[in-house]
């Protein structure tokens, strides 16, 4: 029988939860890394038990965490327990957590500057990593989204890492602002059919594709109308918050952007809104169906000044016509004064055939269902606030 | 070459990144300033990089700071020499988190 492993990331450590394919009765294990943010944790498909973990704190600043038992034992990659941790020549093997934005000539155009929030020119400053997406098939193959918005990737596991410059460096990069979150690289999306192609999603620039591996990229946001940016239908400034693609249908892609549900049903060359009938279309989350490509999720979140639900009504909205018709879920979910939060990376689907559908909120609370979101129960309710959610299915 | 052992103390969520419950020890060739200690800390436990000076810049990070025998020297140079019971190991070198959030 499958089992079900959650990876879910606070602002005070990880934790990990797990149940067989029933998703009724649950193992709590953590929290890992106390006291110090986790945004993101995600197991390699290739290794499930190959799991990495982005570990951060304003003091000490970035760690990266990996572990090859599926969660029970955890290290820097480059500096096992009990292994040398210096090279034969006495160098320090520690550089798992070295992120340092490509300037060579040799690249490209190294850039100096994005835009601060008063449009002033801005230096570009690592300040920590978002969002983890290993390889498809290579679990010692891993790429970073990162805080000032770059994007880095690892061939050796994570004990090193080496900017992707040619996204920063493709010509917009410069009129790039960050968000009221920081200007953040959330999204990767790995394209399961086309190799070479991969998305990123960037806040608040918007999304961009690159078809050779991520040599060289373009930004893909015609269609997205922002009121909120000077020039509503730039071709970057667009606050993208999330991006969901069905590994079936690669070329579809589900968008929910800071206002507006966007559907794409060309790799992103245009996008169309699908926000139909929601209460609201201003949110964070969106993901897909393991199983049906068209039946995606959203949580609506009044607006963007306040960040929790309308009419304090925790409701996932769900469409099974790939947008614009929704429909409310709303069993087993707090219908009256619930004023939490479901931030970017914290839903998640499991691939069991009753597809389960798992996010997190500020509140500490992670949510499950094991039968496509009609109905919910809470697996834990007193977390510290949720950042992020994943789900491993597991045979 | 005088050679000389260090006693450091850091915040627990270092401790735990190294590896260790109390104060360590590091051997510093040559003169004992803030630089030659970190230097030693960093090659002695190198799953610190990064976590107390920038990979780059090796600029202190900004919630931290540095104390020896009651003295802040947060902001003197990080090649000034450092007392004699700092040399000695009679008194640990001090790495401090700020009192910045919960």
């Amino acid at each position: 029988m499958s089992n079900v492993r959650v990876l879910v990331g606070t602002r005070k450590g990880a934790f990990i939860l797990t149940s067989d394919g029933k998703r009724e009765k649950w193992d709590v294990s953590g929290p890992h890394f106390a006291g110090w943010e986790i945004y993101h944790l995600k197991g390699s498909t290739a290794d499930p038990n190959r799991l990495y973990a982005s570990q951060t704190s304003g003091w000490f600043g970035q760690i990266i965490q990996r572990s090859d038992d599926g969660g029970k034992t955890w290290f820097q990659p480059g500096t096992p327990a009990g292994q040398p941790t210096t090279t034969p020549d006495g160098m320090p093997v520690g550089e798992s957590n070295k992120f340092v934005y490509d300037t060579s000539s040799e690249t490209g155009k190294p850039l100096t500057t994005h835009q601060w929030y008063d449009g002033k020119p801005h230096p570009w400053e690592f300040k920590r990593v978002w969002h983890l997406e290993p390889s498809i098939d290579d679990p010692e193959t891993i790429y970073a989204g990162v805080e000032d918005a770059a994007l880095f990737r690892s061939t050796n596991g994570g004990q090193t890492w080496a900017e992707l410059p040619g996204l920063r460096g493709h010509g917009t990069g410069a009129q790039w602002q960050p968000g009221a979150g920081g200007m953040c690289l959330h999204t990767i999306i790995l394209d399961p059919k086309n190799r070479e192609r991969i998305f990123v999603a960037i806040s608040a620039a918007g999304a961009f594709r690159s078809d050779d591996s991520g040599t060289t990229w373009k930004p893909i946001n015609r269609g997205l109308h922002s009121q909120y940016i000077p020039d509503p239908n730039a071709e970057v400034g667009h606050c993208v918050h999330r991006i969901a693609q069905h590994p079936s249908n690669p070329n579809v892609l589900f968008m929910q952007k800071h206002w507006d549900v966007m559907r794409s049903d060309d790799a992103g060359d245009s996008w169309q809104e699908v926000s139909g009938n929601l209460p609201s279309d201003f949110g964070f989350v969106i993901d897909v169906h393991a199983h049906e490509p068209k039946t995606i999720y959203v949580v609506p979140i009044k607006s963007d000044g306040e960040h929790y639900p309308p009419d304090g009504k925790l409701r996932v909205y769900r469409s099974r016509t790939g947008g614009n018709e929704w429909e409310a879920l709303t069993k087993g979910l707090p219908q009256e004064n619930c004023y939490v939060n479901v931030l970017r990376d914290a839903m998640a689907v499991d691939s069991l055939d009753s597809c389960g559908v798992y996010f997190g909120t500020t509140g500490g609370q992670v949510y499950a269902s094991a039968d496509a979101g009609d109905t919910w129960a809470p697996i834990v309710r007193d977390l510290p606030p949720v950042l992020s959610v994943e789900v491993q299915t597991l045979s | 070459m005088i050679r000389a052992m260090i006693r450091v103390a850091m915040p627990a969520h270092l401790r735990t990144l190294a590896g260790v419950t109390g104060d360590v020890t590091v051997e510093v060739d040559g003169e004992v300033t803030r630089r030659s200690i970190l230097d030693a800390l960093e090659t002695q436990y190198p799953m610190l990089r990064g976590t107390i000076r920038e990979h780059v810049s090796r600029e202190r990070r900004p919630f931290l700071r540095f104390f020896v025998c009651g003295e802040d020297i947060t902001h003197t140079s990080p090649d000034t020499p450092l007392p004699q019971e700092i040399a000695s190991g009679a008194e640990p070198f001090y790495i401090i988190g700020a009192i910045a959030g919960g």
